[in-house]
């Protein structure tokens, strides 16, 4: 052996300590720090990203527990209180739109119902209508992405197309038809559950391409990776593959991007819902009640919009430093 | 004479190259292996190198089975594996393992030191009498890691440990033969030795078989028992190790032992002067030269190499021993070796070409 200093014949001992000196801080740590242990060491330096966790977290809770806040500190998001309404305007008596200790947000103009209770309510809707249609885009999008990825040729192809096709798709127009055609009750649901499937479908249904894609890429990078031969020359067949090998890999882009999707889904229900397709009144719901404040009412009464628009975008913003946050601290380019 | 543990004869591996997406047309082929033959006896090593890109990944993959052969035949410990199926494969691939080029790509980011290591039994549905985790850690410590690494993530190693988690993982199944890709290129030179030792040692302890693939006639010189040079998918020169270092037959052998780095540094320039540097690059493997692959960089050409591919055969000269096989129609002669012979080499190696231009 000419390369380097001869080393004694055989004295794996000797070199085994000098090349097994583990890398500086892990010398005690006999549990390895996986790469999520980092990734959340990562994510604590991230003040911004925790910030707008943290206001997910307290959004997530609100809606869980709507009627106990509302039962707090606010009234019934239905019940209505014409007395404090001025009977001429139509507005609520006293500043900014009512706003006083027992009604925190002010009340709605003309009925007199709480805005608070109507926000925290909505914010059941939203957030319902966002998680599910993005559960379901991720799983459809992982599914196809992982296919695509993983077998590439002409499967690959006929997918891309097909995602080319639900990107193209004049969606609002659709949306907006599929309302006048949907009966009271299919699925044997009805009421506001039928309209939530609805927009959980039409929503979760075309935006799958958007995880499709991401989840391709990497599968296909991923496929190249040696660990892959690794895995074949053990004997490993494909499911073993692709649910051992490719999926630990890819649930941090899923993560990531399913966090990203939260936040377009939930300004997608809010314009479904302000074009008067989403979820019929009474139920509370942001879009619906920026859509009341647009008819003229926001002149009179700007509070009415203020709070809803105000709630979308704290929720939207909230959503997407926290996403962006996750995927800095799991980017793998980082590393 | 033993039979061969692996015998390869004719192996071809041709990747298309297709145009159109869901309409392919086939418009030509990387000829990555074209038309090889190997045999490895049990317990021997069979050193295979040559430059980047010239297939000797690609050879490995086709013994292993990871990927399936244009043409030719490859038998393993007598059975014809050329074109046997993933699921009668499978069985095996106990018998054979490889070890990968990149320990960075080479084992998940996502699975533990144990999980990697104990992959083989999983897969292969074996029972550990001592338990999976003992077995590991024997595993580990046999390739010279602590057991205690068992928990530990594959980032938290520097290459020459992730070369040894990759080395435990091809011993799992005491496979009777190894095939190592270029085990140490991606080390550090100072490690390089620690991880062929090691390889070296296995052997000793396992009765194990290697192919050992390397770019570069140092790394096999310490464990090959034989060595074959590859040049642009083809074998130009097989010989028993000492044979091919101190009497080089095919002038691109020479040109290799020639850039061979030199441990005493006394020596070095000296030795950086001796160089035969080769002229141009390494033709594409897409349309490769007529005739003798290597007449484009070669000093000794003449026009019959144009016309005629060399066959592999043992020449008729005195010298040359019976396992030494060159694939050339002008061998380099006993002048060739000494010091003013190998002043013309250099001189005439680095004047191919100049006159085309
Ligand atoms: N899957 C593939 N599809 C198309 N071409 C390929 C494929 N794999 C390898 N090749 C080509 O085949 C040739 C030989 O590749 P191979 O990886 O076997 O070379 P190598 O000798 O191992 O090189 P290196 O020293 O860089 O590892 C190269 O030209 C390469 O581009
Ligand atoms: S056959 Fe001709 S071109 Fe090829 S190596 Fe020998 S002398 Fe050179
Ligand atoms: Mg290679």
């Amino acid at each position: 052996m000419v390369i380097g200093p001869e080393p004694v014949a055989g004295d794996t001992t000797t070199l085994v300590a000098e090349e097994t000196t583990a890398p500086p801080g892990a010398a005690k740590a006999i549990e390895g720090r996986s790469l999520w242990r980092i990734a959340w060491i990562r994510l604590k330096r991230d003040k911004i990203a925790l910030a707008g966790g943290v206001v997910v977290i307290f959004l997530i809770l609100g809606a869980v527990f709507a009627p106990f806040i509302v039962a707090l500190l606010g009234h019934p998001p239905n019940e209505f209180h014409q007395n404090l309404i001025d009977i001429n305007l139509g507005t609520p008596i006293g500043k900014f739109g009512g706003i006083s200790k027992d009604f925190l947000f002010g009340l709605e103009p003309g009925s007199g119902r709480d805005l608070f209770s109507r926000i925290v309510y909505g914010s059941r809707i939203s957030l319902l209508i966002a998680f599910l249609a993005t559960a379901m885009s991720m799983v459809i999008g992982t599914v196809m992405g992982v296919i695509s990825g993983y077998f590439g040729g002409w499967i690959d192809a006929f997918i891309g197309r097909l995602m080319d096709v639900f990107l193209a798709f004049p969606l609002l127009l659709f949306s907006l038809a599929l309302v006048g055609v949907i009966p009271d009750r299919a699925f044997g649901l009805s009421g506001v559950s039928l309209r939530i499937a609805m927009l959980v479908f039409i929503i979760g249904f075309f935006s799958w391409p958007y995880i499709g894609r991401i989840i391709r890429g990497q599968t296909l990078s991923l496929r190249e990776r040696e660990f892959v031969d690794a895995a074949r020359s053990l004997g490993a067949r494909g499911p073993y593959i692709v649910v051992r090998e490719l999926l630990p890999n890819l649930v941090a882009p899923i993560l990531i991007y399913t966090t990203l999707l939260i936040p377009t889904n939930i300004l997608f229900e809010a314009a479904l819902s302000f074009l008067g397709v989403g979820i019929p009144a009474p139920t509370a719901s942001w879009g619906a009640m920026l859509t009341e404040a647009s008819h003229g009412l926001y002149q009179v009464d700007p509070f009415y919009m203020i709070f809803p628009g105000l709630a979308i975008f704290v929720t939207v913003l909230a959503f997407n430093l926290f996403g962006d946050g996750l995927r800095d601290a799991l980017d793998p380019r980082a590393r | 004479m033993t039979e061969n543990l692996l015998e390869v004869t004719g192996l071809e591996k041709h990747f298309p190259i297709t145009r159109g997406i869901i309409f392919r047309r086939k418009i030509g082929a990387v000829r990555a292996v074209d038309g090889i033959d190997l045999a490895v006896q049990p317990g021997e090593t069979l050193g295979l190198v040559g430059e980047s890109g010239c297939g000797k990944t690609t050879t490995g993959r086709l013994v292993t089975r990871l990927i399936e052969p244009t043409a030719g035949r490859v038998v393993f410990d007598g059975r014809d594996i050329t074109h046997v199926s993933a699921g009668r494969m499978r069985p095996m691939r106990r018998e054979i393992q490889m070890i990968f080029q990149d320990p960075y790509s080479s084992l998940n980011p996502r699975h533990t030191v144990g999980a990697i290591v104990g992959a083989p039994f999983r897969v292969q549905n074996i029972k550990t009498p001592q338990g999976r985790k003992k077995a590991v850690q024997e595993l580990l410590e046999l390739v010279g890691l602590s057991p205690e690494h068992y928990n530990r993530y594959p980032h938290e190693f520097s290459g020459g440990q992730r070369q040894r988690i990759g080395i435990a993982r091809a011993l799992a199944l005491r496979p009777k033969m190894v095939v190592a890709d270029e085990p140490v290129s991606a080390l550090d030179v100072s490690i390089q030795a620690q991880v062929v030792n090691l390889l070296d040692d296995l052997q000793k302890e396992l009765g194990l078989t290697y192919l050992v693939i390397a770019h570069d006639l140092s790394v096999v010189r310490h464990i090959s028992d034989r060595v074959a040079v590859m040049y642009l998918g083809k074998i130009v020169e097989v010989a028993p190790r000492d044979d091919l270092y101190s009497r080089p037959l095919h002038p691109y052998t020479l040109a290799l032992l020639s850039a061979v780095p030199v441990p005493d540094p006394a020596r070095r320039d000296a030795a950086q002067r001796e160089r035969i540097l080769l002229v141009g690059d390494v033709p594409s493997p897409i349309d490769p030269p007529s005739g003798c692959r290597f007449r484009t960089r070669c000093w000794k050409a003449q026009e019959i190499c144009a016309q005629q591919e060399p066959p592999l055969e043992t020449p008729a000269l005195d010298e040359v021993t019976a396992g030494h096989r060159v694939a050339c129609h002008f061998p380099i002669t006993p002048e060739e070796r000494t010091g003013r012979g190998a002043q013309q080499a250099r001189e005439a190696a680095a004047a191919v070409g100049e006159a085309d231009d």
